[in-house]
């Protein structure tokens, strides 16, 4: 039989340079997309879902997606919190429509089927008919017939949920090198400041690979650089766990600077002759041990941490479809903040989300590829992901793409291709 | 008053003059764009959050200079504008907004989509025989930003 164009073939990645060259299929393929929603958010990953500080009380709930399926977030009356698949058992409608609220239970508006708070169903209307006809069969048994439940954890005010029975503790799965700084972040209680979404038209790996990508910020975000606030040779690194899934990126003003690297490699990044006409934007507080100006952490498949100066936010990566995904930042302070810290991180929120000053391009880049590659199908048409050689893992250095190629090294392996 | 002001408000905008638009804020200012989301939730997060001129002119050097986004142009329609009250020199006025963006970039030149529906919620005052915004409350019904936001509203 001859292939089809629509039919998808094997993703074949070059003998030599393996992950160091990533098919630009990977980015628009339906067949790829399909395999991910079932082996990668399906399958062994944590997926976040909340911050705690969202559901205060018992009976709140959140509606969000594990990539395209609909999930409810709830906290029962005992205070604990439950993950389901938001889909009614009957006969598949969507059960939480609101995007959160509080309720005492949970009811699909079809036929009124009833769940409470921890999925378990509790009644259906006429369960044996009326008059003595129709109805359910006398052995219909409720417990049967509950959502389907996920399971759900914590890490400190992070909220996760996992399709998968057997996937490992949290603790293990973040990884010993990187949970210190989750740890700097989310090191007492957080309180919502706000929200902010953008949609986005690339596919959503394109954006885990901005994350990990230490590269591009001085060249693509030239806020700081044109008002002259910093220049590209700041110091920092990056670091991944030992199966590559999850990383941080760190940035520090460096005490000495030199700015002749900075004119001869990337003239672009350095312009002189701007200064910020209202600079108390970047007016920042100290507020934790180890100071960064950037913390950028990536928990795998698709969550990201941000500390950037004061602004702290959570951006849910949430695909929808091959060629688009959903960016919702979820901006947090602590519950501890005085008012003079509240109306610094709001004021700082201009450097982030959609209008941010040094995040508006993110998105952008992202979609500057996808339109690019739409029809780089081919054998042979790939990225060329070797800044920093061959290395995985961490550097100590902000000039590497070592933690890109971690994430496809273990992408590659969940997804057995 | 209030229309005048509009008009020529958002009249700068579509036409690209936004060099000139900081000149439509007071001395003192507030300019904040704020998904209704966010104030239907009870909070104050906005994704733009201008509170002197200064950086209202900011915004303007980014855009110009600094931040890198697909070209585009706004259309602006405003609409049902209601003054709430008037007094100490100060009016309180609300008024409806339509923004149309239409891409001006290689792949989507021409196409153009309702990127932004909201209320302007204001306070203007006159400053030197003129008509300026003290407040500009952009409360955005539109919560999810297609691509990003460079553009004032």
């Amino acid at each position: 039989m001859e292939a089809t164009v629509n039919e998808s073939s094997p993703i074949v990645w070059p003998q030599t340079e393996g992950i160091r060259r990533v098919p630009y299929r990977l980015f628009t393929d339906p067949g790829v997309y399909a395999r991910e929603q079932q082996r990668l958010f399906g399958g062994r990953s944590w997926n976040y879902v909340a911050l705690d500080a969202e559901l205060p009380n018992p009976g709140d709930f959140k509606a969000t997606f594990i990539a395209d399926t609909p999930v409810i977030v709830c906290r029962d009356r005992a205070g604990a919190l439950h993950a389901m698949v938001n889909r009614c058992a009957h006969r598949g409608a969507l059960v939480c429509r609101e995007f959160r609220g509080n309720r005492a239970a949970l009811q699909c508006v079809y036929h009124q089927w009833t769940y409470d708070l921890k999925g378990n169903l509790t009644g259906v209307p006429f369960r044996k008919g009326l008059d003595g006809k129709g109805g359910y069969p006398l052995d219909f048994d409720l417990a049967l017939h509950s959502l389907r439940k996920l399971k759900l954890t914590t890490y400190r005010s992070l909220v996760f949920a996992s399709f998968s029975d057997d996937v490992e503790p949290i603790e293990e799965y973040l990884g010993a090198d990187i949970r210190p700084w989750i740890d700097r972040v989310f090191n007492r209680p957080v309180k919502i400041l706000g929200y902010a979404r953008q949609f986005i038209h690339a596919n959503w790996k394109l954006y885990v690979e901005n994350v990990k990508d230490p590269y591009h910020a001085s060249l693509l975000h030239l806020f700081h650089a044109t008002f002259n606030i910093y220049r590209a040779n700041q110091g920092g690194g990056c670091l991944t766990d030992p199966k590559g899934r999850t990383s941080i990126i760190r940035a520090f003003r460096r005490a000495e600077q030199d700015d002749r690297d900075v004119e001869g490699i990337a003239p672009r990044t350095y312009r002189k002759g701007y200064e910020l006409a209202d600079p108390s934007l970047l007016d920042s507080r100290k507020e934790f041990e180890v100071e960064l100006t950037n913390s950028i952490n990536h928990i795998f498949p698709c969550v990201v941490v941000q500390q950037i100066q004061n602004t702290l936010a959570t951006r849910h990566i949430l695909p929808k479809g091959p060629d688009s995904f959903e960016l919702l930042f979820t901006f947090f302070g602590y519950r501890d903040d005085d008012a003079e810290m509240d109306r610094l991180r709001l004021k700082q929120a201009n450097l982030v989300g959609p209008a941010g000053y040094i995040s508006m391009e993110d998105g952008y880049a992202t979609e500057l590829v996808q339109q690019a590659i739409l029809r780089g199908d081919g054998d042979g048409d790939s990225s060329y992901v070797e800044y920093g050689g061959e290395k995985e893992g961490g550097d100590e250095t902000l000039n590497t793409e070592s933690a890109i190629r971690s994430f496809w090294r273990y992408y590659r392996s969940v997804m057995d291709m | 008053m209030v229309e005048e002001l509009l008009a020529a408000y958002t009249d700068c905008i579509d036409n690209d003059r936004l060099e000139e638009w900081p000149g439509f804020f007071a001395d003192k200012c507030i300019y904040k764009i704020i998904p209704w989301e966010n104030v239907s939730h009870n909070l104050a997060l906005g994704w733009v959050l201008c509170e002197s001129r200064g950086m209202l002119q900011d915004r303007v050097v980014a855009h110009r200079t600094a931040n890198l986004y697909a070209p585009h142009r706004y259309r602006h329609i405003v609409g049902s504008v209601r003054v709430l009250s008037s007094d100490d020199g100060a009016i309180e006025a609300r008024a409806n907004y339509l923004v149309v963006r239409t891409a001006l970039d290689a792949v989507r030149y021409g196409t153009s989509e309702i990127y932004s529906a909201g209320e302007y919620q204001d306070r203007v005052v006159i400053e030197n025989g003129l008509a300026r915004f003290a407040e500009k409350i952009v409360v955005s019904d539109t919560a999810r930003v297609d691509t990003l936001l460079v553009t004032p509203i």
